[in-house]
């Protein structure tokens, strides 16, 4: 596949979601989806004791990791270090694409493959290699089939979850000459010959990360398809990148988490593969790479962090359980929200990652119904931080302290004065008998249109006397 | 400034003032749920593993030889990527020297560069030795070494892997300690719970996605 082409996505949130809504076929693979994920997760975890406890101590585990984030980075980093792998720092996804071009540049490679990253989307990386004339295919299933659409993932565990089988088999038949098949089997063996070939001619692999340990130097990959193995042993040259809150200290912590992750995103035991990565290629060893970089990404993460309360954001292990369980995202779809990670966690890591302004609608495409919280595997308050977006969302900064790019950008004079008017009304019993007098007395002025309330609802006017004078004049009847 | 430099400060700037909280790490919280009377341990991990079309054999340290040779004729499998130097590998070229009908033996024995067309497109088969399993899991532990390459478990089509019983673990708390890995890694550790497989088209479950479509374990008893 040469240069994809990009397809732009729809500007606005919300006309995104009419879309969304109005596609029935989008609809019905969502909730199939969606059910179906719950059931298993809900499966995984029969005892709800157990699943209790192990959520706490999972919460324990990444918040202690991040109250000593920056002395467990440098661990890892020595660690790593001793081990043989390069570890590369980078504050932006510019810098982060720059080291990999630079490796690439350095080893003259053509072809990339690459296991999944959601960090990798992060940086668009398929398009600044390509811009380079670095072919950088993605050969988890999901993620080949929505890169041969010329897609972005609509969730972050199963990236082509928006399609059925016969989207896929029209794609293949389309874009690969092959022909046409609705069942799931012979597809998926049409994607395994060719990412085979590809696997067996690339130059670089790059993959993701799911648990960094500190303590040994490893770098832990979670996958059931065998292509985060093949990316990270085939090439020679292994790229990882990862987020710089992925470390945790010890290698006893990943038991819990693993067992979390797992049942959580996909009602499963443990995934088919857990790989577990050291060191590069040793002498006298005859496969795996012969070089291996760890590329640690901040790209807005050191602001959630710098909140403690929004440093919460930085305890998910993305195992999507929050996007299964959320009526809005099951109804709208993941590519509604327009960015890398959809659903409730990317309406609270989203704002961190590309600013606030930028995303205005997210933390309000929420009903705030709490089951993201409830099923977190780390006990992100997801709702209250959703809330907590919504306050800056419509709050100016203080000078200097600025709690997040873009905040207030919702902010509107008007409304604040009414809520300013409001607040002054009602904590003064003598305005408030005054407003409350001539706002009955007055209820025909009542305006009819109050901006969005109004365009499905009938606006509210006050009734013709409050209850207060209904039960004065009540109590002051002769019996 | 270095971009860690700048990292690394505004991550301290942000914690000054604060504690790490402290390690309350409740080990018998990933332990206790999954322990296993030791009679029950192949059962459990013969369950979770034939769960996922892992195919399951018990047999012994010397039997295995032969039917390893069953099993390859009964799957058509006319070659066997193995590592002669290693013990299981040492005792099945022995074993079958002095059988006629055996299946060729390839040697994974020079850098994959020298053999890679070979590898992916002529290997059909594989075997490999296993460091232990995890019952609760229901995977196998691997530490892919010089002699038994990384791409051993992974590239042909079907993998066998020889399981000692005795080296099965409870759960992975408890086989991280007893491979005392906090003292050092390998390379490359591995946990394989079946064959490989996907369902990120509509949710069916495929397998064979990217790695082996077959996964055949021989326990050995006797161990």
């Amino acid at each position: 596949m040469s240069q994809p082409a990009r397809i732009p996505l729809r500007d606005e949130f919300k006309s995104r979601a009419h879309d969304a809504l109005g596609d029935a076929q989008l609809r019905r693979n969502f909730r199939g989806a969606m059910d179906s994920l719950m059931e298993k997760r809900a499966a995984a975890f029969s005892d709800a004791d157990e699943r209790e406890r192990l959520r706490t101590l999972g919460n324990h585990i990444r918040a202690r990791a991040l109250s000593r984030l920056p002395d467990l980075l440098e661990q890892l980093e020595s660690n790593l270090t001793a081990n043989g792998v390069q570890v590369h720092w980078a504050e932006t996804t510019e810098q982060a694409n720059r080291i990999v071009l630079d490796i690439a540049e350095r080893r003259q490679a053509r072809q990339v493959i690459k296991g999944k990253s959601m960090v990798s989307e992060e940086m668009d990386m398929n398009h600044v290699l390509a811009d380079h004339g670095i072919e950088c295919l993605e050969s988890d299933m999901g993620e080949y089939i929505i890169q041969l659409d010329h897609e972005k993932p609509s969730h972050i565990i199963m990236p082509a979850i928006h399609k059925n089988a016969d989207q896929v088999a029209r794609l293949f038949e389309r874009e690969l000459g092959e022909p046409y098949t609705r069942d799931v089997n012979e597809l998926i063996q049409t994607g395994r010959r060719i990412l085979r070939q590809k696997f067996f001619d690339a130059d670089i692999g790059v993959s993701g990360v799911n648990f960094a340990v500190a303590e040994t130097g490893t770098l832990v990959l979670v996958e059931n398809e065998g292509n985060g193995r093949m990316s990270t042993t085939v090439p020679k040259v292994h790229i990882a990148v990862t987020g710089i809150e992925k470390v945790v200290a010890h290698l006893r912590d990943v038991v819990p988490l693993l067992s979390l992750l797992t049942r959580s995103a996909l009602g499963q035991p443990i995934t088919t593969y857990i790989n577990m990565i050291s060191r590069p290629r040793q002498a006298g060893e005859r496969d795996g790479p012969e070089e291996v970089h760890l590329v640690l990404l901040d790209n807005g993460r050191s602001q959630a962090f710098a909140d403690g309360e929004l440093r919460q954001t930085l305890n998910c292990i993305r195992c999507g359980a929050c996007m299964n369980h959320c009526p809005v995202y099951t109804r709208v779809g993941g590519h509604t929200y327009g960015e890398v990670y959809p659903g409730p966690i990317g309406a609270i890591i989203t704002p961190h990652l590309v600013g606030l302004d930028k995303v205005p609608d997210h933390p309000s495409a929420s009903s705030l119904c709490g089951a993201c919280g409830e099923v977190c595997p780390v006990r992100i308050p997801i709702p209250s931080l959703l809330r907590r977006l919504r306050e800056e969302n419509v709050s100016r900064p203080d000078p200097g302290h600025a709690v997040m790019r873009g905040q207030g950008s919702k902010y509107s004079a008007l409304e604040s004065t009414v809520w300013k008017l409001w607040r002054t009304l009602y904590t003064r019993p003598l305005l408030y008998r005054l407003f409350r007098f001539f706002a009955t007395r007055l209820r025909a002025l009542t305006p009819s249109r109050l901006g969005p309330w109004t365009e499905h609802r009938g606006a509210p006017k006050p009734a013709a006397r409050s209850l207060h004078e209904l039960a004065r004049k009540h109590l002051e009847q002769p019996r | 400034m270095s971009a860690k430099a700048r990292i690394l400060d505004k991550l301290r700037h942000s914690l000054a003032g604060t504690e790490p909280l402290p390690d309350d790490f409740d080990e018998t919280l990933v332990t206790q749920p999954w322990r296993y009377p030791p009679e029950q341990r192949i059962a459990r991990l013969r369950e979770l593993m034939e769960a996922v079309r892992t195919e399951i054999h018990l047999t012994s340290q010397t039997q295995w030889p032969d039917l390893l040779a069953t099993l390859l004729d009964e799957k058509q499998l006319t070659r066997l990527l193995i590592a002669p130097e290693t013990d299981h590998g040492r005792q099945l070229s022995e074993h079958w020297q002095r059988r006629s009908d055996a299946p060729a033996l390839h040697a994974y024995d020079r850098p994959v560069e020298e053999w890679k067309h070979e590898l992916f497109h002529d290997t059909p088969a594989s075997l490999t030795g296993t460091v232990g399993a995890i019952a609760a899991t229901g995977s196998l532990i691997l530490c892919p070494d010089r002699h038994e390459p990384r791409l051993m478990s992974l590239v042909p089509p079907v993998h066998f892997a020889l399981l000692r019983a005795s080296t099965i673990h409870d759960n992975l708390y408890e086989a991280q300690r007893a491979l005392n890995w906090r003292a050092g890694m390998p390379t490359n550790a591995l946990l394989i719970s079946g064959p490989s497989k996907t369902a990120d088209i509509e949710q069916v479950l495929a397998y064979g996605a990217h790695g082996p479509k077959d996964l055949v374990v021989l326990i050995l008893e006797d161990a």
